[in-house]
């Protein structure tokens, strides 16, 4: 199934949900409307899609998970993770997908610097130094060289879905799931993709709370690392 | 001057401060967004603590000639009402969105008994 977080996208929700179903008609679309003010919801059901409504605005840690939990009780297999603004094209996804259908790896993130020549994506200059350090520490942090931390193409296996449905970040989420990935001991592999510009809505992201989101991050980061794991790993108790 | 037991145990209650928010963080009973204060109320007094010459400096600026570690104590203050008005903040959020949990609970509840009654 594909979950697709949507903050008031109410003009890119249902061409993303076209986009989905020419990549794989069968393919089970669940919308997590964030607490939206437009017709993101309406929208959405329009094109078919299930829509889980969130009474008000959890932010896109606390929405997206909603969708986790949906694909773990729903005994889904493997999730696929597409925002609603656009920005990821689901005609790419078939990129993503690929590592974790071969069993090799538990969780696939599409990176949009990954690839030799990541001219293709742009945005602002402290907003790159940004994803820049984050790389740089995750990097470090989990022994394997990631490039794109803040990336919410994502594909995961049942491990995968298991682990976000019980613990995952709010906020920021996806620097702090890179960690937790690893954490558990589950395989993450990332994967060159391109990404298009916003078709819509305004990015949740200005210049002085990414300063805040930094530090935050940053402080999640590092307690994190010593924080006991929420799933336990097999045979470990 | 500062007397020196007053600077010593201001910097071992402070950074003890910074010790156990992070100790709280770590076993999630505070989340970051809500320590990123209490670091900060914590880094600053210990710093300021600490750092002897700097506080006597911070003094004479604000023209406490008398007893420099006052500064320590309006710093705290600040630092608590921060925090407090914070808090404020959030508690109205919390409430505001109890509200559109409970009445979201009764509009489920009654929509779930009309079905019940129908099949």
């Amino acid at each position: 199934m594909a979950i697709v977080p949507a903050l008031n996208e109410e003009r890119t929700i249902g061409r993303i949900i076209d986009e989905l179903r020419t990549f794989d008609p069968g393919l089970d679309v669940v919308v997590v409307d964030d607490g939206s003010v437009d017709g993101t919801a309406q929208a959405a059901r329009a094109k078919g899609a299930q829509v889980l409504s969130l009474p008000f605005n959890l932010g896109i840690g606390g929405a997206v998970q909603t969708g986790f939990r949906f694909a773990f009780e729903n005994d889904y297999d493997i999730v696929v993770r597409v925002d609603g603004d656009g920005q990821h094209d689901p005609a790419q996804l078939l990129r993503v997908l690929e590592p974790v259908l071969r069993g090799e790896a538990d969780i696939a993130v599409g990176s949009r610097f990954a690839a030799e020549d990541a001219a293709g994506y742009r945005s602002s200059r402290s907003r790159r130094i940004g994803i820049r350090l984050l790389a740089w520490v995750v990097s470090r942090i989990v022994g394997q060289r990631v490039t794109d931390t803040t990336s919410g193409f994502q594909a995961l296996n049942r491990h995968g879905i298991e682990l976000f449905a019980h613990d995952y970040p709010h906020d920021y989420p996806e620097v702090e799931a890179m960690v937790l990935v690893f954490r558990h001991r589950l395989r993450l592999v990332e994967v060159p993709v391109e990404m298009r510009e916003r078709a819509g809505g305004t990015s949740s992201i200005t210049a002085l709370r990414s300063v805040y989101y930094m530090v935050k991050v940053l402080l999640a980061i590092f307690v994190g690392m010593f924080r006991r794991n929420v799933v336990p790993e097999e045979g470990s108790e | 001057m500062t007397p020196l037991a007053v600077s010593i145990a201001g910097a071992v209650a402070s950074f003890t401060l910074v010790l156990v928010v992070l100790e709280l963080i770590r076993s999630r009973r505070l989340r970051e967004r809500y320590a990123l204060l209490w670091l900060a109320t914590g880094i600053a007094l210990t710093v300021l603590s600490a750092w002897r010459d700097g506080l006597n400096t911070i003094a004479s600026w604000l023209g406490v000639r008398s007893y420099p570690p006052a500064v320590l104590f309006a710093v705290g203050l600040l630092f608590i009402l921060a925090v407090l008005l914070h808090y404020s903040t959030v508690i109205s959020r919390l409430s505001d969105q109890n509200v559109v949990l409970a009445q979201k609970i009764a509009l489920l509840e009654i929509e779930l008994t009309e079905r019940r009654t129908r099949a």
